[in-house]
This record gives structure tokens, sequence and C-alpha cells, in this order.
């Protein structure tokens, strides 16, 4: 194949990749966008695989078969709860994989023809070579602790101590100072100093951000991987990769943030940690009262009213409730009450984490909305059901410009003529404050089990 | 302008654009499917496996080709895992009449 030809190819796989993401702004082209995706990686391997410098096709098929086969059997079992922490895990290969390439290069420059007249690699080459392998090193590492907070491997709390951010910018500044060594001559040493550093940075950056900012971090992550890709890209000359790599990366900065906006927070307050601690929690809540209800009076509210809107947390999640919601949702539809899901942007642990976790439990996308879509429809709506969420309903975030959550879009959950609240018990959430949504007179505590308490519901309706 | 242009500065050139087409691409994107935007995302990314595959292809195992090997393996895994799991969520996806919708 000649190298003219292999361009070609390239330019088609990256106009797949292209309509692979075209295809996701509708659920109903999605599924052939991501076949259009596989067509173009299939291009990509293949276009490669042909080139006369590739020989060694044993290795690669072993390559390919084993990593194929561990990450078909991984995508087959995972529980969709654990989407955020399969997706950090799969943002470090991509890094991990980003070094070795940019390791490889190193020591073979030769068989990517990166070589100057005078027998070192490119100084322009050296620069993107550091940048990348940098920017995927710190991918690696930041995902693997992304990965070990989300799964619970070590504590979800944020980890401070003094000096943090200034160990940081001192990691960042020896960092930088061997880079610049490295593009200077090209000293392997140099290469793995940076290395080793970005892999620092990359753990001491994401420690100290608390596990429920974890959506913004993931999508930031997500960016990451497609800037160390598309700085291996300008490394080895490849388009495909560059432009793979601007794809990725701005879509990862997009996600962050709509988070970020979800929550109404800047970014950089999120990225510089600690929030989500223990925060003075009002201690006045005992005192206050609250309407307590049984899953009875749930039930009868519940089968005469004309329109209910859920409110799902990632607390529904956690207790296994979404299948019990549907049946609950399903025999409500059945005596004539209109049901739709009021979606939070941060409801889940990842951008559009609840609308998989409902899409699982066979609850159709068209009765599912975004909060812009459905804000306005909770003053028309008979019953507002909270299962499993706090901060995103709580109208401090709109009356109290003090708060920690002052600014952040809630759903208007109060507006609704009546509102349930399943939840354990009134413990403040994420952001440590409490909901005066729990103590209106319109509101009724359900206190139990999600699930239990929508299975107990769903038997006397 | 006598003297070539550097080709850096094409490729500059395309990653700009490309992060243009990007910007307009995944704001077109429905927020209900921004998971299976980040797992798809991933998997592409994962085309990193083409220059995995240089280093991996001489005859012949010396240190890049081992490096090579193992991001090819490392990059395989995402490759199948991501695109697998993206199809999987995406079946989930159906409307109330129980169709899985086939949206203007």
């Amino acid at each position: 194949m000649t190298a003219d030809l292999a361009a070609l190819a390239y330019l088609v796989a990256a106009v797949c990749f292209i309509l692979a993401l075209k295809g996701l702004s509708a659920p109903g082209s999605s599924r052939r966008g991501n076949l259009v995706g596989m067509i173009g990686m299939v291009i990509a391997v293949a276009v490669t695989i042909a080139d006369p410098s590739v020989m060694s096709y044993w290795w690669i098929a072993g390559g390919l078969v084993v990593g194929g086969a561990i990450g078909t059997a991984i995508a087959f079992n995972i529980r969709m709860t654990a989407m955020p922490q399969l997706v950090a895990a799969f943002h470090s290969l991509v890094g991990l994989a980003a070094v070795l390439v940019a390791a490889a290069a190193l020591y073979s420059p030769e068989a990517y023809g990166i070589v100057g007249a005078d027998g070192t690699i490119r100084l322009a080459s050296r620069i993107e070579m550091i940048l990348g392998m940098a920017i995927g090193a710190i991918t690696f590492s930041g995902s693997v602790v992304a990965f070990a907070k989300l799964q619970g491997l070590v504590s979800g709390a944020p980890m401070v101590f003094r000096g943090q951010h200034f160990l940081n910018l001192l990691i960042g500044a020896v960092m930088a100072a061997a880079g610049v060594w490295f593009a200077a001559n090209g000293n392997a040493d140099a290469f793995w100093i940076v290395a080793a550093l970005a892999f620092l940075i990359g753990v001491t950056l994401i420690v100290p951000i608390g596990g429920a900012d974890m959506p913004v971090v993931v999508s930031m992550l997500n960016s990451y991987s497609g800037w160390a890709a598309a700085g291996i890209g300008f490394t080895l000359e490849n388009e495909l990769l560059i432009i793979t790599g601007a794809l990725v990366g701005s879509s990862g900065a997009i996600l962050s943030y709509i988070m970020c906006k979800g929550m109404n927070r800047s970014f950089v307050n999120v990225i510089l940690g600690g929030f989500g601690g223990s925060g003075p929690v009002d201690t006045a809540a005992g005192q206050r009262k609250v309407n307590q209800g049984s899953a009875d009076d749930a039930a009868f509210i519940l089968q005469n009213a004309r329109k209910a809107i859920i409110v799902p947390g990632y607390g529904m999640a956690v207790a296994q409730a979404q299948h019990a919601l549907r049946d609950m949702a399903d025999k409500l539809k059945d005596n004539g009450v209109e049901v739709a899901y009021a979606i939070h942007p941060v409801a889940g642990r990842m951008p559009g984490h609840m609308n998989v976790l409902l899409a699982e439990a066979n609850i159709p996308y068209d009765e599912v909305f975004e909060l812009e879509e459905i804000n306005s429809q909770f003053s028309t709506a008979d019953v507002a059901f909270v299962i499993g969420a706090n901060d995103v309903c709580n109208p401090l975030a709109k009356t109290d410009p003090s708060c920690p959550i002052a600014g952040m879009p809630v759903l208007n959950a109060e507006n609704a003529a009546a509102v349930m609240v399943v939840k354990r018990s009134l413990s403040p959430g994420y952001a440590g404050i409490d909901n005066p949504l729990f103590y209106r007179n319109n509101t009724m505590m359900l206190f139990a089990d999600a699930r239990k308490m929508v299975e107990d519901i769903v038997k006397r309706l | 302008m006598e003297a070539a242009v550097d080709p850096f500065f094409f490729r500059l050139t395309i990653f700009v654009l490309a992060i243009f087409v990007g910007y307009h691409v995944v704001w077109a994107v429905t927020p209900a499917l921004h998971t299976p935007l980040m797992s798809v995302t991933n998997a592409i990314s994962s085309v990193i496996i083409v220059g995995a595959l240089i280093a991996a292809g001489p005859e012949g195992m010396d240190l890049s080709g081992i490096l090579g090997f193992v991001a090819v393996t490392l990059a395989a895994i995402n490759i199948f895992g991501g695109f697998a799991v993206t199809q999987r969520m995406l079946e989930m996806f159906r409307r109330k009449d129980g169709a899985r919708g086939q949206d203007p």
C-alpha cells in the first residue's frame, strides 16, 4: 500500500469517527453511528498493519486477541452502576498506551521516520513527544486514582493537606525543567524523569477531589486522553491520531464544562479540590417537624394523581431501585397517571449516567427529561416523587446566596402539589447542608430503603 | 514565501480545525447519551494503537517492540471494550412503544 493511499484511508477513518459522534445526537441514529465508528477503527488498524514496515504479525495478532478478549468480556459483564469506574479504567489504558508509544518512538525513532539530518530525533518531534507522553502519564495515574475512588478502593473523601498546591506547583516546575532538558538533547533519563513526575502529579492532582466531583474529573481525564493522543499524533506525524485526539479532547472539555455548570462551580474550583468534606451541618434539623408517611399513604396519593414527576438520584441506583421504580410507573400509567422523569445534569456519577441506569430498567427515553425541559412542569404536577436525590432539588440553592450550592440549577420539586421524598434519614447530601424541602407542609417523607419502599408501594397500587 | 512551509503547520491546521469540528459535533449530542459519548470517545482515542502497531511491527523483539506489543494489547482492550459497552448501552434506549426508534 502506498503512503498516499494509506493517508486517504486514514482520512476515511477520521470521517467515520466524526460520524460516530454525530450519530449520538439522537438515540435512534446512535447505534448506526457506533457501527460506523467500529468500521473506522478497522480501517485504521488494517491500513497500519498493511504498512511494509509492519512484519511481526503474530505478536500483533496475539496482542489484539488477548486485549480484545479482555475488553469484550469486561464490556459484557460490567454493571451499569459501575460505568464511571470502567470509563476511568479505560482512560488509564489510553494514557499508558500513549506513554509506551512515546517510549517506543524514543528508542526506535527510525521506525517512525522522525530522525533528523544529524542522526538524532528532530527538535519538534522531541517537544511533541515529551508533551504527549506527559499528558498520557497524568491521564494514566489520575485515572487510576479516579477509578480507586469510584470503586471504593480508597475513601471518596477529599484528601487535603497543607502545602498541597505548593507541592503540585513544585512537581510541575521540576517536570517542566526536565521536559526542557529532554527537548534540548533527547536524553532518555530526562524522558523518564518527566514520566515519573507526571505519574506523581496525576496522583497528587486527583486525591484532593471528592468522590461526588468525580463526574468532572472523569470528563477531564477523557479530555486529557484525547490531548495525549493528539500529542503522540504530532510526534508520529499521523493526521488520524491528531484529528481523533482533537475530537476526544474537545468532547471531554465540553462534558467537564457541562458538569461544572450543573453544579454552578468553576472548573478551577473543582480541580483545586477539598469540596464536600465535613461541612457544618445545620443542627436545627433534628428539632424541625417533618410529615412522615407510609407506603399506603404514598400509594393512595400517587393513584389519585393526574401527573407525577419522578426525580431519581444516585441513591436510587445504589439501592438498585430502578426496576421497582419502573414497575411502579407502569402501574401508575395503567391507572391513567401521566409519568415523567426529571434528570439533573449531575444526578449520576458521570455525565448522562442516570439516563443509562433508567434505560437499563427499560424506562422509555421519551419519558425522561433534562432539567431545562421539565423544570417548568413541576407546578402542573400533582406529585413530585424524589428518590435517592437530595442536593439537586434543594431550594436553598435559589434562596440562600451563602450556601455551598448557591446558584446551582436545581429541580423545582417543591412546586408540585405534593412532594414525596424516599430517603433513609434526614441526613444531608453531598454538599453537607440541610434541605428545607423535607420540612415543607406539602412534603411527605418516606423513610426507608429506596427499593423496599417502592416495592411496598407497588404492592398497594 | 520562497521556502517550503514546515509540514508541522499543516498538522497544526488540521488539529485546530478538528477541535472546531469536535466542538460542534459534541454540542449536538443529546445529554441523555453523554455516557455512551464518553465510552465511544474512549474507544476511538485508542486509535493510538496505530503508533503501537508500528512499534511492534519490526521483525524480532527489541525494547521498542515489547513496548509496542504491550501498547497494542492495552489499546485493544479499550477498542473492543469501548465499542462493545457503548453498543450495549445504546441497545437499552427504547421509546414508549418499545421500538428503539429511528429519530430524525
